[in-house]
This record gives structure tokens, sequence and C-alpha cells, in this order.
């Protein structure tokens, strides 16, 4: 559906996309996962045809958006980071004009009727964009995407700023949205990644380090997983039995105390799960285990973690097992 | 470009820059028709006309300075250039709503002199031509704002540069009585003078080249605004 061939993307000598090329099908639903500045918001805009690349090509269901932009647009609704609302207008006037601004042939009535009902406007129809709140704003921002039914939907940031019960509310209407359009949003918070896409495209300094189905991607950074723990027995003792754990690779009394307890960081080998084992020492020794946490999940790790594995000597330089 | 002409048209009249703008044409226009003309028992159309035009080049910017200047610092121009339509289309919906303004107020001014037909004989040609000739000018003008606001950021300095680059080009006009009749550049300045191409019209002459020139200068600063947002996209 959506085809990206070597994109590059140069503003003076620096690089905001290099190479960068995938393709999403009908139907996914994919994240595009990256730290600020990482390239997401440039690489959307070149989708939709904002900005044109420096080199390289983007086709939507087939149509080039240099060769054919207005029909290449026509397939895609995009909601940029910061929603593009006229404050001065209310939301039925702006639906109406965005209706109008894309020459929309369905029926007017019942398909703004219907992105209403969806996005859950009803009751800020007749106000004023000015007064309406984030939430309602970003709300206003996906309505506007959905106008004409575009195939494609691209979402840049669709949940920033917002609180958490709105960012439950937008997520679950990009779940929805998910079972008959393609959806490629663009976020740097994992958990997001995680709850809402199938798919999950890490980009990092104008690259793709990562392409993988989030389910593999979530399994390759527990892989190796580093957990803390906080144990009541005397912290010499704890330390030495777990670096005898089977599956343990490195123990490390962290000397932080807290009341009996003692906290411990330590490093599973790949592909085992030491959680149980550790479980099971503390309770034939008698030591409670007051507390057990993977740490080293947030993206920044993950990240670590990517660029270290892509700059390993030998190995390719991008993941690519989907 | 209908959905644009028309959510422009409406945005000139939701705030309060298209009542300002019609409230101080309509007023100066009152004020002047009735010094140049009432009070001074004449029906002479020059002062008028002249006067108005040099009060377009201050009042237009206001109609202009926010065309792209404000989209551009609120982001709504994502949806603009992402939306299925031609920058061309973009570009000439906005022109077509702030002209739109312009002639309405600019013809109805022009109605002043009606009012004058009971007691004198009105000059329908002249009329007619300086009609016109207010139409063309003030396209002019507006391609000017379009263009400006498409490089800045910020309506003041949007609404400053156009009144600055309008003067400039009046200017040429005026310095270029100053030269000497047989240098050669006065002729070439006589030409782009958007003031003495104004004249012609004036005395009610109706001069082909100088509506072609009208027509191209008011084509050539909206074909540099589409350029410059074609430009945009590769910046």
């Amino acid at each position: 559906m959506v085809k990206v061939e070597h994109l590059v993307k140069r503003f003076g000598n620096t690089y905001a996309l290099n190479d960068v090329s995938f393709e999403i099908g009908s139907g996914e639903i994919v994240g595009l996962l990256g730290p600020n500045g990482a390239g997401k918001s440039t690489a959307m805009n070149i989708l939709t045809g904002y900005l044109s690349s420096t080199s390289g090509s983007v086709s939507v269901g087939g149509i080039d958006m240099v060769e054919e932009p207005i029909e290449a647009k026509r397939m895609i609704g995009f909601l940029p980071e910061q929603p593009p609302l006229y404050p001065e207008m209310t939301v039925d006037e702006f639906l109406n004009f965005v209706y109008d601004l894309k020459g929309c042939t369905l029926d007017r009535t019942a398909h703004l009727e219907e992105i209403v009902k969806v996005t859950k406007l009803g009751e800020v129809r007749g106000r004023l964009i000015a007064n309406l709140s984030k939430g309602n704003k970003q709300r206003v921002g996906i309505a506007q995407a959905l106008i004409g039914d575009p195939q494609v939907l691209i979402f840049d940031e669709p949940t920033v700023g917002l609180d958490p019960k709105q960012i439950l509310a937008v997520r679950n209407l990009l779940r929805t949205l998910a079972k008959n359009h393609t959806v490629i949003l663009s976020t740097h918070i994992l958990a997001e990644v995680q709850a809402v896409c199938e798919r999950v495209i890490i980009i990092n300094k104008g690259k793709i380090i990562a392409d993988e189905r989030t389910e593999s991607i979530v399994r390759a950074i527990e892989d190796g997983y580093r957990y803390r723990a906080r144990i009541c027995g005397p912290q010499k003792e704890v330390e030495s039995a777990l670096s005898k754990l089977g599956g343990v690779k490195s123990v490390e009394a962290t000397g932080e105390r807290d009341l009996d307890s003692f906290a411990f960081v330590f490093d599973s080998a790949k592909g085992v799960d030491v959680r149980k084992a550790v479980f099971n020492l503390c309770v034939q020794r008698g030591w409670p285990l007051i507390g057990m946490e993977p740490v080293g999940t947030d993206l920044e790790s993950v990240f670590i973690k990517l660029v270290d594995e892509a700059e390993e000597p030998g190995s390719t330089a991008k993941r690519r097992v989907h | 470009m209908l959905a644009i002409y028309k959510r422009e048209l409406r945005s000139y009249f939701k705030g309060a820059i298209g009542y300002v703008f019609l409230v101080v044409y309509l007023a100066v226009a009152a004020v002047v028709f009735a010094y140049s003309n009432l009070f001074a028992m004449s029906s002479h159309m020059t002062a008028f006309y002249t006067f108005m035009l040099l009060f377009s080049a201050i009042a237009l910017p206001l109609l202009t300075m926010k065309s792209f200047s404000e989209e551009k610092k609120t982001k709504t121009e994502q949806l603009l250039l992402t939306a299925p339509i031609s920058l061309p289309a973009m570009v000439f919906g906005k022109f077509l709503a702030a002209y739109t303004v312009f002639a309405a107020v600019s013809v109805f001014t022009s109605l002043y002199f009606l009012l004058l037909i009971p007691y004198t004989q009105l000059q329908v040609g002249v009329w007619l031509g300086n009609i016109v000739a207010q139409l063309l000018v003030g396209m002019v003008f507006i391609t000017i704002g379009l263009f400006i606001s498409s490089v800045t950021e910020n309506q003041l300095s949007s609404a400053i540069g156009t009144i600055a680059v309008i003067l400039g080009f009046l200017g040429i006009g005026l310095l270029n009585n100053l030269l000497p009749t047989t240098f050669f550049l006065r002729y070439v300045l006589d030409a782009i003078s958007i003031f003495s191409r104004f004249q012609s019209f004036t005395s009610g002459y109706f001069e082909l080249s100088s509506l072609i020139y009208y027509l191209s200068v008011s084509g050539i600063f909206l074909w540099l605004t589409i350029r410059i947002y074609d430009r945009r996209r590769y910046s």
C-alpha cells in the first residue's frame, strides 16, 4: 500500500533521512519509533507530500507521490504533529471546509455524521475550535484526516500532550480505525507501539535500525534481561548465592539499603528467564523477596541495544526478521 | 480552490480585519469624495482616484498580510499542502478572496459619483476608465501582498514589507518625472511603472498594453508565490 524506496532527505549538510526503505501492506498498523529528532516527522512529511525528498521515491497504492501528487494525496489522511486547525471556525464549519477542500464525493451529511460519531465529537460540534480542550482538538485533527475515507492514515505523535484518559481513548480509536485502514503512526513511546501496532520500524539518526513484528522486537528486548531485585538477607551471602545461580551472568549489589532489604541488579543469560530460579533460591534460604522488576526496557536502552547490535562487527546493519 | 476561496472570504469577517478594512476604506473614500468633489463643487475624478490608489497601497496589505504567513505560523498550511489540490489552486483561491473584498468596496465607492448626476454631466468614459484602473492596480497590490505574505512568518512584517514594495513601485513612477526626457532609462522606468500606466486609464483611454501589463505583473507575483511554496518543499 505504501512503498518507500531509498529515501534521502538532506537539510544542508545534515541527513534527516539517510537511505530509508520500507513497504507497508494493506491493512497493516505500523509504528514509527524513534527519539526526538530521529527523522520520524520528516519521513511522515515526505510520505504525505508536504516535503519532498532529496532522492528516493514514495508511492501510495501504486501511485507515485512526485508524478501524481493529487491522486496520491487523495489516498492519505494525515494528522501532523500539531493538528492543523483554524481556531476561528467551529468544529462543524471546519469539517465541512475539509470536506470541500478534499473534493469529497461521499454523501456529506452521512459521512460527516459517521466521522463525528467515530471521533466522539458530537457534543462539541457547534463550538469554536479555539475553545476546545487539547484532547478534543486532537480528535478534530483525527476527524479531518478521516474525511474522504482515505485508505492510508498517517498520524504524527497522536497522543503527545494528552492526559492518560485521553491517551487511552485515542489508542482505542486507532485500533478501531486499523480494522479497515492502513495506519502509520509515529511515537517515541515504546508502550504505545506495544499497545497498538503490529509492526514497528525503529529509526535513529535518519536510518532504520530495526523493522520487525512488535512481538519479536519486544522479545528481542527482553532477551538477556536485566533485573533489579530487593531481598531481605545478608548482602554478601545473597550476592554470592545469586552469582552461582544458573542463567545469571553477573550480579551487582547496589549498596542501597531500605530497612533490612538490599538491592541487587543482575543480568540473565540470553533466552533464560531466571526469575523463577531467583524466587526459589530466596524461598529455600528463607530470604524474603520483596520485589523484582526488569530494568532497561525504556526506549533509550532499546536504542543502545539495537545500535550496539547494528555496529557489532559481522552483523548486518539492520535487523529484519519481518 | 472554491473551498479555500470560501474559507478565506469568511475568515475576513470572522475576525476584525474584514470589517476594519471595509469601514476604513469606505470612510476614507467618503471624506476624500466630500472634499475633492462635493465641497469643491467639482466633477473631476483624478484627485479622488489618485488618493484612493495611494490609500489602497496602505490598506490592501491588511487583507493579504495574514494569507500565508498566518498559515505558516499555525501550521495549518500542512492541511492545505497535503490535501489533494494543486498549489496554483491554493494560491488562486486566496487571491480571489482578497480580490473579491477589494473589488466590491472599490466599485461601491465609485458609485459616489452617481450622486453628482443631478448637478453635472458625468464623464462616463473617464469614470469607467478609473474604475477599471482601480481594479487593475488593486490586483497588482494584492498579488504583491500575497507574495510577501508567503515569504514572511509574521503578519506585521508581511504588511510592512508589502507597503514598502508597493511604495517602491509607485516611487519609480514619481521619481521618473525628475529624469530628463531624453534619458533612455526614463522610457524603461515609465514602461514598468504602475503609476504611469494608471494615468492613461484615468484619462478615459483604454489601453490594451496597460491591461496586459497589469495582468502580467499580477501573474508574475502569483507565479512567484507558487514557486516559493514549491521551493520550500525542497528546503
